[in-house]
């Protein structure tokens, strides 16, 4: 056998690799299939950046489907509750550049909102119940219904569906809890200040 | 009085003191103000809970708002007078603010109610002085307003060795506490005294002062030495080199015990307690004397006022009273700062309250404290990285603050930063760093729990579709289980009638004639339907997650069956190698019953696929069902035909009888009517649509509202991306026009119906209406501009 390889070392060469080859694809195939992971580990990692307002404004029924639409291919700009913090968020897991806001789906909200029912107006329809993706609208049939604010995600699908248009949207208010200090203004220098926007208000 | 070694911290620095204006002047008493403000938030925890309402009279002293929970603190009235508002109001914060706040009226008399005192407090056990200092409302009063209650009561497992008094008061302008240990230096004593008998006699009980301030330290020394000859034990007063910030709690305690918390660590894990002088004295009034805290030393200072000096102010007062007694002059002030000059924030009103942790009033001229100049471009000089007195790198935080690199920042410790100042002072490009690091902070905080909210959003949205799914598998299920109990019945049925046909006397029993009779195929078929039944009910069960069970079955079988195979290797080995006999039957013993199992679990699987499959034939015929709209409309036709038949017949006996009631019944006929009338519509639609697109109406499509709105939602948002302004008011006064005219509609066939909620109707009628007229408005406004 030794004499053999020494005197054929191309080809004994070859049969080596070929022997290596195959016992590491046996190893490799063996734990694909014994450590093989449930569902798409992608998918979890983009619906866990994406802001769970399942708004629908994505043009995907919820957060999840567009998770699992983005590890399909499809753009990672398309989420407005979300802004440019999740797109950069998701740039920087997917290695890609990250885009602007598509202006199609809709403008990122200025400021967090919270559906209200007016409740004297309620007639009780349950028809924003089933639209509430979240299931944050307590109520019954002929029963005044309510927001559970903590729960809501402001993601206004409760409107449309409303008979007597008693729901609003209205800006989450700020508390001192709440409350955080603003970055400063870092553009603004020595040169600029005669310009500043104010002290053109102080100067009129 | 024994000499102490003197640790010194890193970085620091050393502004321009300012103490002197304020010294000058003795301390004076605050007159009672026209109103006292008290904010139900002082302190850092839950808001304390009012238990005054409004209009009831108050006796200074007394108890208004409780504790709500172990991080909070007690507030008391601090005059007599009337509760005349519980409400928001400004209050003393940077965001300039309002919160709930207790108001009261003062009557002038300042009637206090009974106080509890006590003539023995060093003979209190831990748990009552405790309950005294928290139901006196006692927090830090040294900024933070930390509940002292709760850090006389630290749950580590570490003892208590040390204790630190801290009267280092290190920021400029404030004198507040140095006039604390001058005036009431023995009182102070006491109360050192109480703190570390209330925390079991630590080992080593320091009061830490700045040296720059020599009458107080040698008050100090004074009531130190009479305190320690008298009670026979060791107070000692250090004083060490002033430098900003050492009154920082971790920078003081290095100072004095050369030990550095551990960041993310409070100190009572290392056994060492730090408690403000103002805490000592203000616990001590509240055990001895069963005073709540309802006044405190504060300094006003500023060269926009007349007189500077430090006064007892009771919590609540308003600041601009403050001022006025001390001469404000309100033109030449800069601005108002509460705290002092390096962390306090200014002010945008000064109407809003004194409370327990205010310290210092800061009023500055213009020439005494002029704007920061505008910030310029870093030059990596590092000075701020020599001044940092917690180690760290503010010009690394400061790029990634800019950046918002949000995991680099707390990499780099960001939460270690005390936001001193420090590095903005020494900063020869002015810039505000410190703002950076607490706006970096204030984002990270939001972003966390956005995404603690953005997580439980998702968990409610899965639980929904979960309980949809399940909901509808039950529907579906029930239906499936009626089909089949209908099938049987007719089986029943044509069996009765077959058996009826072939022999007349249908009471001979069933099994004798069997064998014989034609009708015995019925019999099967009878057995067959019910076994469908059966299997449908099954299926239903199943329906909950059949894929998961059947996996899980499969998975014990597959493990059985693997822990068969290694069992018998083992066995093999065991003959091979020859061991003892008792031990290779045990292994043959246990085998067999691997095998058992196994065989068992293949049954139940065996089994279940079976189900499963009676399950699939459930979906299957379902699917059947919607793909023809066609026979759900028939089917409501048919129904509604029979309903109408019935009402017709009920009118006719109602009018021959001429009961009142017919008139009612004619109009439920007409409904009916008009009821079968859409329902032929319906069924002519469903068929056209069904003709014309198979393939389509094949697809059960279910109307999903929710799906429905995301439809619409996502059309207008598209058609809205593509508008000028002036298109957008005219498609949103269009769209508001649409659901007015929507809205007017239901209103009137409610009107026509009499229903109950006419009102409503009317109601949302008139705020479309409105909304129409002010998008009209806006749309007008919008063309003129254009």
């Amino acid at each position: 056998m030794l004499d053999w390889m020494i005197n054929n070392p191309v080809p004994s060469a070859l049969l080596v690799l070929a022997a290596l080859s195959l016992s590491f694809g046996a190893i490799l195939g063996f734990a694909a299939v014994k450590y093989k992971v449930e569902g798409d580990p992608l998918v979890e990692q983009i619906d866990a950046l994406l802001p769970q307002t399942q708004c629908g404004q994505c043009g995907h029924p919820g957060c999840k489907p567009y998770a699992q639409a983005i590890a399909d291919g499809e753009a990672i700009n398309h989420c407005p509750p979300g802004g440019q913090a999740t797109i950069n968020n998701l740039a920087s897991l997917l290695g890609v550049e990250a885009p602007s806001l598509d202006a199609e789906h809709g403008q990122a909200p200025e400021v967090k909102q919270v559906a209200y029912i007016r409740e004297e107006d309620c007639i009780g329809c349950t028809k924003c119940i089933q639209a509430c993706p979240v299931d944050a609208i307590l109520g019954a049939q002929k029963k005044m219904h309510t927001v559970i604010e903590s729960e809501c995600t402001g993601c206004d699908l409760c409107v449309e569906p409303c008979p007597v248009d008693c729901i609003d949207l209205l800006p989450v208010k700020e508390g001192v809890k709440e409350w955080a200090w603003e970055k400063p203004d870092a553009h603004l220098i020595a040169t600029d200040r005669a310009h500043s926007p104010n002290s053109a208000q102080a100067s009129v | 009085m024994t000499s102490h070694t003197i640790w010194e911290v890193p970085g620091g620095i050393h502004p321009p003191e300012n103490k002197a204006q304020s010294m000058a002047q003795a301390l004076v008493e605050c007159p009672l103000a026209p109103e006292y403000i008290l904010p139900l938030n002082q302190h850092i925890g839950a808001p304390s809970a009012p238990l005054v309402s409004v209009g009831q009279a108050v006796k200074k002293y007394q108890l208004i708002a409780d504790a709500e929970g172990i991080f909070s603190a007690a507030l008391h009235a601090p005059t007599s007078g009337t509760v005349s508002a519980i409400e928001e109001r400004l209050i003393a914060h940077p965001s300039g603010l309002s919160a709930p706040c207790i108001v009261i009226t003062p009557d002038g008399l300042d009637h206090a109610c009974s106080l509890e005192p006590c003539e023995q407090p060093f003979e209190l056990d831990h748990a009552s002085i405790v309950t005294k200092i928290r139901n006196a409302g006692l927090i830090g009063m040294g900024g933070a307003g930390f509940p002292s209650a709760v850090k006389l009561n630290p749950h580590t497992n570490t003892p208590i060795n040390t204790l630190i008094i801290n009267g280092t008061e290190c920021e400029p302008y404030i004198t507040a506490d140095d006039m604390l240990m001058q005036t009431q230096a023995s009182e102070l004593l006491e109360g050192v005294r109480l703190l570390a008998h209330t925390l079991g006699n630590p080992a080593n009980v320091l009061i830490g002062v700045e040296d720059n301030k020599p009458d107080a330290i040698a008050a100090l020394q004074e009531a130190a030495h009479t305190a320690n000859q008298r009670h026979n034990c060791d107070i000692n007063v250090v004083s060490f080199p002033t430098k900003y910030p050492s009154g920082g709690e971790k920078q003081l305690i290095y100072i004095l015990t050369g030990q550095e918390v551990d960041s993310g660590k409070i100190p009572a894990s290392m056994g060492i307690v730090v408690q403000n002088v103002g805490t000592a004295v203000a616990a001590w009034r509240a055990v001895r004397y069963g005073e709540p805290l309802i006044e405190r030393i504060t300094t006003v200072v500023g060269e926009s006022l007349q007189v500077q000096r430090n006064m007892r102010v009771r919590i609540g007062t308003p600041m601009n009273f403050v001022l006025e007694q001390n001469g404000f002059m309100a033109s030449q002030s800069a601005r108002l700062i509460v705290g002092g000059p390096m962390m306090g924030y200014a002010l945008e009103q000064t109407c809003v309250p004194v409370i327990k942790t205010t310290n210092c009033l800061l009023a500055p001229s213009h020439s005494e404290m002029p704007e920061a100049p505008p910030q310029q471009a870093c030059i990596r000089c590092g000075h701020c990285a020599e001044a940092c007195p917690a180690g760290l790198l503010p010009q690394q935080l400061y790029w990634y603050a800019r950046s918002d690199e949000h995991e680099k920042l707390e990499a780099h410790h960001l939460f270690d930063c005390i936001e001193c100042g420090a590095c903005s002072y020494v900063c020869p490009s002015s810039i505000p760093l410190v703002q950076y690091y607490r706006a970096a902070k204030g984002d990270i905080r939001k972003t966390a729990e956005d995404k603690l909210k953005s997580d439980k959003a998702r968990e409610r949205f899965e639980h929904r579709q979960e309980r949809l799914a399940k909901e509808e598998a039950a529907k579906e299920a029930k239906r499936q289980a009626r089909k089949a109990a209908a099938e049987l019945n007719k089986a029943k049925m044509a069996a009765q009638q077959a058996v009826g046909a072939v022999s007349p006397p249908p009471a001979a029993p069933a099994n004798t004639t069997a064998n014989h009779d034609p009708s015995a195929p019925v019999i099967p078929a009878i057995a067959s339907a019910e076994e469908l039944v059966a299997n449908a009910a099954t299926a239903a069960k199943a329906q909950q997650d059949p894929t998961l069970d059947k996996a899980r079955l499969s998975r014990t079988v597959e493990s059985l069956v693997s822990s068969i195979e290694r069992l018998k290797a083992q066995m093999a080995e065991a003959t091979t190698e020859g061991l003892e006999a008792s031990r290779i039957e045990k292994m043959a013993a246990k085998l067999k019953q691997t095998e058992l199992k196994a065989q068992e679990a293949q049954a139940k699987l065996d089994a279940f696929d079976k189900t499963l499959a009676a399950g699939s034939q459930v979906d299957a015929a379902a699917q059947k069902m919607m793909a023809s709209p066609n026979a759900a409309a028939e089917k409501t036709l048919n129904s509604l035909q029979k309903r109408l038949s019935k009402a017709q017949e009920l009118h006719l006996d109602a009018v021959n009888e001429n009961k009142p009631s017919a008139d009612a019944l004619k109009q439920g006929v007409i409904k009916l009517e008009q009821k079968i009338e859409e329902a032929k519509q319906a069924l002519n639609e469903a068929q056209s649509t069904a003709s014309s697109s198979n393939s389509s109406s094949s697809e059960p499509q279910k109307p999903d509202a929710a799906a429905a709105a995301i439809e619409r939602a996502k059309q207008k948002v598209q058609a809205a991306a593509s508008m000028t302004p002036e298109q957008k008011a005219h498609a949103a006064v269009e769209s508001l026009q649409k659901r007015l005219a929507k809205a007017q509609e239901r209103y009137t066939k409610a009107q026509e119906t009499h229903d109950e909620n006419v009102e409503a109707f009317a109601i949302g009628v008139e705020k479309l209406e409105l909304k129409l007229k002010a998008a009209m408005e806006a749309q007008k406004e919008g063309s003129e501009q254009a």
